[in-house]
């Protein structure tokens, strides 16, 4: 290749607020050049893209979790200061900062720009959502809103494209921005100490500026530093911060609100000239909204009524590309039989591969429309709304409002309420989300249930009105949310105790969601899925493929085949373990087939009962005939009866049997350490409790 | 037609001079905060940070549903708190 220079490539990172439209920026900066990645060590998300210019060069883009403090109090607030700082040994200090500020609510956003400003860092500001400032009635002087911070600032509508060449432009100048240096003061003697420590650390500690001015405001303002990062200090140092905090406790300054509030001095001063905020006749578009939305009766009624439409959306409207990428499976799966001869690696193509892989993509329409549904309400800051008026009830299990709808959207599928719980700040109430969203009853049950119901469960009435299977399916959906609210109760109670549960959520001005950025992350979060699930459905797959298969038999018919095969005779071993549930070989092989996938039980069953083609609708009624006829050869009773029935059911509700989801657990938490603990304590659960349930049954069958 | 829900506390003697709790304060109410008392400093600081220093102006808008959480105008935006953090929070009641 020779002798291509290294020439290094300019880094730009995007910044800001939380809600302040950075995703927005950034996805018109970059279109859809965009990779994502994790950073190293941390479950935080990497996003990276390319920016070119005008004049053909180009940049990289990083996008930096949303935060509002260089102060850090979550793993990905951390993520955002360590870059920012150059202390990330994987990601390079960026050459400019855009900062990301909602011109709407400018005064808090200015604080974080303040905050970048003191780590003489090159920045930009770009000046979003012009429009909402608008609607509520703030003007802003742009001109002198940049001579007063004394950066350059783009004002901009990221969501309608508005501003963006401007800002593409004002990026590409470089050494255009110099560093401004700090123009907030604080009292005389606050100052002297702060001056004092920052050249110690420079001298001492050898820092570099920037760092050497955050790392004394942290010592100063922060009681707890000095014991967390003992190590990184030499005792000199750490002798004379002590020194510091007694001498300016005794003065009766408290460092901690000085920082905070001196700053928040020199942003009124700006703001006081640069923005006008006309006093708005009536109420404010969003303060509108909201006096429906957050109502008792109505924001309550409104909630349910968005709940059901998204549900009844997901299930009507992805019903139809399911089926079709169903159809598709099978289409490829009859042409391989065609053009294959038929044995071993026909079978492992078909039976294996096509059918591990079809069972990740035919789940892909509803996880999309979860996820576009998940932005949508994102994006409109609706999502806010919900956190706010459920929270008491998270609250009560030990949880964050904004785990609400995680927990709700896995009615319809684990997969997305896990990636949604990246909005959860708190890394114990995260990784509890995760733990027992799995227990809410997906769609993938429902196959199971009503096999089972429609076999099992007599069509009578209770009380004249609910019907009997109609009741035991709600009952099974109950069973699942009590578990998981439960759950979560116990795991934040023992495993995941101590943090402080804080919830200091804003509520962002409503706004008309830019569907653009939506879809981008709709696309992007279902690629994650298939990668991080594809591969190893796959692999799984093939394995019970290979179980179900071998070692072969000379004669016979296939349900024989299965009976002999490794999973058949696992099906005999793990008969013992089973029979005090009431369940055996035969459920047992189903049970292991299950593995895969919930609803793969229904055909497991279809083949040991012989039935061809149980997924049809006409074999189901064979199949329904012959789960009911099957008899146990030693006993003469029948194997299955209305008790079996509910034990199964409440051990579906119970059992991690879904690899897509460990796949994206272990993804999401980066380690085996969740995912397995998950498999762990969800199949203990659903043992004890379907135990309990037979046991308790057989009494009463008996009495 | 706004139904609200008043948590216990809400009901004391309305004396202007004397800091109260946030808590105090009913939707539409007004008061400039005189001190955050978080026990955690970590808590304290975000406080801080998301813009409830001294002497700034914030109003009560409205307490959710289940009476809690509760919704605050600060700084010009809206910031939910829960009764437990809000109680750390101390405001003179604008008249």
């Amino acid at each position: 290749m020779g002798a291509a220079v290294d020439i290094p490539v300019r880094r730009i990172a995007i910044i800001g607020n939380p809600n302040a439209g950075k995703t927005s920026v950034f996805n018109a900066l970059t279109g859809l050049h965009q990779k994502v990645a994790n950073y190293p060590g941390v479950t935080v998300e990497k996003k990276e893209g390319k920016i070119t210019f005008d004049d053909g060069t180009s940049a990289t883009l990083l996008d930096l979790p949303g935060t509002y403090s260089l102060n850090a109090n979550s793993p990905d607030e951390r993520v955002a200061t360590e870059v920012l700082l150059g202390r990330r040994e994987d990601t390079p200090p960026p050459d400019l900062v855009i900062c990301v500020v909602d011109a709407s609510n400018i005064e808090r956003n200015l604080y974080f720009v303040t905050q970048i400003i003191d780590c003489h860092l090159p920045i930009l500001v770009a000046l979003n959502m012009m429009d909402i400032a608008e609607r509520d009635k703030i003007t802003i002087d742009t001109k002198r809103l940049s001579e007063l911070l004394g950066v350059r600032v783009v004002p901009m509508i990221a969501s309608r494209g508005i501003g963006v060449s401007e800002l593409r432009a004002a990026a590409a100048m470089k050494n255009a921005v110099s560093a401004r240096s700090r123009q907030w003061t604080l009292p005389a003697p606050v100052q002297a100490e702060y001056d004092e420590l920052r050249e110690i650390l420079q001298r001492d500690g050898r820092l570099s500026e920037p760092l050497a001015f955050h790392e004394a405001a942290m010592l100063l303002t922060s009681p707890g530093a000095l014991h967390d990062h003992e190590d990184r200090f030499s005792p000199e140092v750490i002798a004379h911060v002590k020194k510091d905090h007694q001498k300016l406790d005794f003065l009766g300054y408290d460092c901690q609100s000085l920082f905070v509030e001196s700053r928040y001095d020199w942003i009124n001063r700006i703001c006081s000239e640069a923005v006008t905020k006309k006093s708005l006749v009536g109420l404010s578009f969003t303060d509108k909204l909201d006096r429906i939305l957050t109502h008792p009766v109505w924001g309550l009624l409104v909630f349910l009524a968005v709940m059901s439409l998204i549900f009844h959306t997901i299930f009507s409207w992805a019903n139809i590309p399911m089926q079709l990428i169903g159809g598709f499976f099978n289409w490829v799966g009859t042409k391989v039989v065609s053009v294959t001869p038929p044995g071993d690696v026909q079978n492992l193509i078909v039976q294996g591969a096509l059918a591990g892989v079809g069972a990740v993509v035919t789940f892909l329409p509803q996880i999309m429309f979860l996820f576009l549904f998940l932005g949508l309400l994102e994006d409109t800051g609706y999502m806010a709304r919900a956190a706010f008026l459920m929270d008491n009830i998270m609250r009560k299990v030990g949880l964050h409002g904004r785990s609400f709808i995680p927990l709700l959207s896995s009615f319809a599928c684990a997969i997305p309420g896990i990636m949604s719980t990246r909005t959860i700040e708190s890394r114990k109430d995260r990784i509890v989300t995760m733990l027992v969203v799995p227990l809410i009853g997906c769609s993938a049950r429902l196959p199971v249930y009503t096999l089972l119901i429609a076999a099992f469960i007599p069509t009578k009435k209770l009380f004249g009105i609910f019907s009997l299977p109609g009741l035991t399916l709600v009952s099974m959906y109950l069973l699942g949310l009590v578990m998981a609210l439960g759950m979560a109760w116990l795991f934040k109670k023992t495993l995941l105790r101590g943090e402080v549960p804080v919830f200091i959520m804003e509520l962002p001005p409503y706004k008309r969601p830019s569907l653009r950025s939506v879809l981008i992350q709709m696309w992007e979060r279902s690629l994650q899925f298939l990668k991080s699930a594809g591969t190893f459905i796959l692999g799984v797959s093939i394995v019970l493929w290979f179980l179900a298969s071998y070692p072969k038999i000379e004669h016979g018919t296939s349900a024989e085949q299965l009976e002999r095969s490794f999973a058949g005779q696992a099906g005999h071993l793990i008969e013992p373990l089973i029979k005090p549930l009431g369940f055996d070989w035969k459920i047992g092989i189903g049970l292991i087939g299950s593995v895969l996938q919930r609803e793969v039980f229904v055909s497991t069953m279809g083949t040991i009962y012989n039935i061809q083609d149980a997924d049809k609708g006409q074999g189901n009624v064979s199949l329904l005939d012959r789960l009911h006829s099957d008899t146990d050869p030693a006993t003469g009773l029948p194997t299955f009866n209305i008790l079996t029935a509910i034990c199964l059911m409440v051990y579906y509700v119970l059992a991690m049997q879904c690899m897509s989801t460990v796949a994206v657990v272990r993804r999401e938490t980066n380690g085996w350490k969740w995912p397995i603990f998950q498999i762990v304590y969800m199949t203990a659960l659903a043992y004890g409790v379907t135990f309990l349930v037979y046991r308790v049954g057989l009494f009463f069958m008996k009495g | 037609m706004h139904l609200t829900v008043h948590h216990p506390d809400a009901v004391t003697t309305r004396q202007n001079s004397q800091p109260t709790s946030l808590n105090h304060l009913t939707p539409g109410e007004r008061g400039t905060v005189e001190t955050i008392a978080a026990s955690s400093p970590s808590l304290r600081r975000r406080l801080l940070e998301m813009g409830l220093t001294r002497g700034t102006t914030i109003e009560l808008i409205r307490v959710a549903p289940m009476g809690d959480p509760i919704e605050i105008a600060v700084r010009g935006y809206r910031l939910s708190l829960r009764r437990e953090e809000a109680s750390s929070i101390f405001v003179k009641k604008s008249k």
